[in-house]
């Protein structure tokens, strides 16, 4: 007592160290633990893969103007968590470190239809993310949903990577941290396609252009018409800007008709493509002007018909007859034509690819902790996809990978009904896509 | 400065869709008219038409069997229909009318979808139609004129069963006051069946006549169910001449306006339609106590 009374503590001061100490106590344990700990909780991370399964949430159109493109991509997605889950060789040979699983889980893949609608889309991915804690989101087909799911990823502080998303904003002003995009968009496109109109036709030509109203409809239709404009002093005698699900394109092909354009560059995609091509070929735009589609459209070509598609330059992410060259891409041709009857389009292409690219960031980073796996990304490493070895860039989260220059094939010229197209050449990516800070990428925090 | 060509061209192109608005228009109004349902259904029967016209058609190569065929077929999913489920719905509020034509039509996409898949499935027009027509002042697409004229002809014989026959004289006096036709000894219910089967069929004709100019797919009737709520409540519920002037008159504004900016051509038309209702509530033919 007296070395208490003694001391420099009043008993005042030891009543509140003592009050102090008993409130401390009673706190959860958890958030001091977090605190202490390197890394506390963030998004759905730890508690979405603590089970033996975590579980991924792709919101993708299967109604709208892009059903076909999504259903497409799905198919990748479901064929990519399969191959996770079972070791598969086309797997292992993106994701080496794949376990039957990634790191002891199995992955589950949860589908809902976004058509191609941003709240839609945000409204899945919430659902997905009370209920079943996603550790990953995916999904787009619209850059509207792509860029809507960037931001919110970012606020959730959960991973997504892109699906088709053609806006060069996804990983340009719109960028975020918690956001990758593994395919080829409009600035890459129109580098890739620009050189080849440019040699196939000239200088000083005329075109007009036909624009769905979105971010991807305006930027892909800037940087092609920046390219030819500014490298080989084409015109753009007039840009068709039209909402997306238009059906009667006839108002916007009258002002074509009119225009004075020799060609007629299509950047309208999914069933929009369609609609308007083939209404272009109603009204006798096509063929006398010549059809150019900057960013291609899976299933177009059958959709169309050859009669349409015949002598069209496009530019894509993947086209199957690479099987030719790439071994790889060879192998996934075939385990999904057998699985599904057809033979993949780049959607779901891009969804494999992405998929096994974030399986592989995992495994090396050994850990679902968000961060984490965004520095294994970050280190841009060299790694494999179908068409050759990429990397990401650090700075925006774009994929460096190649772009694959089409011409359509005419129908005396088809090996098979699926031979749509002729592989003209694969663009290297480093030499078509811009430097990382040109579209104002500002990735914002890891945490 | 004013294209001339390009004016007269956006004009044929107004009078092209209006005619098929017209006719879509006509059948959703004179089941709202009669039956007092507004059916959200009404796309999806464009849609139905669409896709029996394209199987008929890949079964016999025959343009005429695809649009008999498809007619039939989608005359009798509507009386199957108002028989099986609308009926129970006349005396119920008009939410859940909405609400089970709404589902209705859902169903039938998805089950569309479900069998054919959501590829575009394009049926050819009739060789003699197919190319392009120059009419000196512009050229145009051959089967768009023919579309125009199949589909006067089509609002012709609408007319004729409306205003020239029994059956059309009870569906006019439905449309004014279904309990006094009732009150006459007249099976109102057994009128009622007819017209959502006609109704029904006018939408369907629409989508097949529509699938050479745009290849169908399972939500092909979505956009085009919007503009034909635009149209009759431009023209006046129940008012089959107050159908066919909406949709002249949303034809040409959307086509009008596409010629100087297209981003405003639906937004005219909502603007039309706002005038419509601030000037005339009850649209330009339609009578109060209809709706």
């Amino acid at each position: 007592m007296s070395r208490i009374l003694n001391s420099a503590w009043t008993r005042r001061q030891a009543l509140l160290a003592g009050a102090g100490a008993a409130g401390a106590a009673m706190l959860p344990s958890m958030p001091i633990l977090a605190w202490a700990d390197d890394k506390p909780p963030i998004g759905t991370w730890p508690a979405g893969s603590e089970g033996d399964s975590i579980y991924v949430g792709a919101a993708v159109p299967l109604t709208g103007t892009y059903a076909v493109q999504g259903a497409d991509e799905l198919k990748g997605w479901e064929l990519a968590v399969e191959h996770i889950n079972t070791n598969h060789e086309l797997m292992k040979a993106i994701a080496p470190k794949i376990d039957n699983g990634l790191l002891g889980k199995k992955v589950q893949l949860l589908s809902a239809d976004s058509a191609a609608k941003p709240n839609n889309a945000v409204q899945a991915e919430q659902t997905f993310i009370n209920q079943n804690k996603i550790v990953l989101m995916t999904g787009s087909t619209s850059s509207a949903v792509a860029v809507a799911l960037n931001k919110f990823a970012q606020r959730e502080k959960i991973l997504y990577l892109a699906g088709i998303s053609g806006s060069n904003d996804t990983t340009g002003k719109d960028c975020v941290r918690y956001g990758f995009r593994q395919g080829f968009y409009g600035e890459m496109a129109a580098n890739a396609i620009g050189p080849v109109l440019v040699k196939n036709f000239g200088e000083k030509r005329k075109a007009a252009f036909m624009t769905p109203d979105y971010t991807y409809g305006h930027t892909t239709t800037k940087s092609v018409n920046d390219y030819l404009t500014q490298k080989a002093g084409w015109e753009m005698v007039t840009n068709q800007v039209s909402p997306l699900g238009t059906q009667d394109f006839s108002q916007y092909l009258t002002n074509i008709a009119n225009s004075g354009a020799e060609f007629l560059i299509n950047v309208n995609w999914g069933r929009d493509a369609v609609l308007s091509t083939q209404q272009a070929k109603q009204f006798g735009i096509l063929p006398t002007m010549t059809l150019v589609i900057p960013y291609q459209i899976p299933f177009l070509a059958k959709e169309v018909g050859p009669d349409i598609t015949a002598g069209v330059f496009a530019a894509t992410d993947f086209w199957w007859t690479l099987e030719d060259k790439f071994p790889l891409a060879k192998q996934f041709v075939e385990v999904f034509q057998q699985k599904y009857g057809y033979r993949p389009e780049w959607g779901a292409e891009n969804s494999y690819v992405s998929f096994a690219h974030w399986a592989r960031m995992v495994t090396e980073a050994g850990s679902f902790y968000p961060p984490d796996v965004i520095k294994q990304y970050e280190k841009g490493e060299t790694i494999p996809s179908l068409l050759g070895d990429v990397h990401y860039r650090p700075e925006d989260h774009q994929c460096v990978r190649p772009v694959v220059i089409v011409k359509g094939k005419a129908q005396s010229e088809m090996k098979n009904d699926e031979d749509f197209w002729e592989v003209l050449e694969m663009v290297a990516g480093d030499t078509v896509i811009q430097a990382p800070d040109a579209f104002g990428c500002q990735p914002g925090d890891y945490t | 400065m004013v294209n001339w060509a390009n004016f007269i061209s956006q004009c044929f192109n107004g009078l092209v869709l209006g005619a098929l608005l017209a006719l879509i228009a006509s059948g959703l109004t004179i089941i709202y008219g009669t039956l007092g349902v507004l059916n959200l259904a009404h796309g999806a029967m464009f849609m139905l038409g669409g896709y029996a016209g394209w199987l008929a058609y890949t079964y016999t190569d025959s343009f005429i069997a695809a649009m008999v065929v498809g007619s039939l077929f989608v005359m009798l999913a509507g009386v199957v229909t108002e028989r099986l489920i609308i009926r129970h719905f006349y005396a119920r509020p008009p939410e859940d009318q909405l609400l089970v034509t709404f589902g209705l039509g859902i169903v039938f996409v998805e089950l569309v979808r479900f069998f054919f898949g959501s590829l575009s499935r394009t049926t050819p027009p009739p060789a003699m139609f197919q190319g392009i027509t120059n009419l000196g002042f512009m050229v145009y697409p051959t089967y768009r004129l023919a579309a125009l004229g199949i589909v006067a002809i089509a609002l012709l014989v609408l007319y004729f069963v409306l205003y020239k026959t029994r059956l059309g004289m009870i569906v006019r006096a439905g449309i004014e006051d279904s309990v006094m036709v009732d009150s006459l000894g007249i099976d109102v219910y057994k009128v009622f069946m007819l017209v959502f089967g006609i109704g029904a069929m006018a939408a369907g004709f629409a989508g097949i006549v529509n699938a050479p100019v745009v290849s169908i797919a399972p939500d092909v009737g979505e956009a085009i169910l919007v503009q034909t709520f635009v149209v009759v409540v431009i023209g006046g519920v129940g008012s089959f001449p107050g159908a066919i002037i909406g949709g002249l008159i949303a034809g040409e504004i959307i086509s009008i306006t596409s010629m100087f900016n297209p981003a405003y051509s639906y937004v005219m038309l909502f603007v039309a339609m706002t005038l419509v209702l601030v000037l005339r509530p009850h649209g330009l033919l339609g009578t109060a106590g209809r709706e």
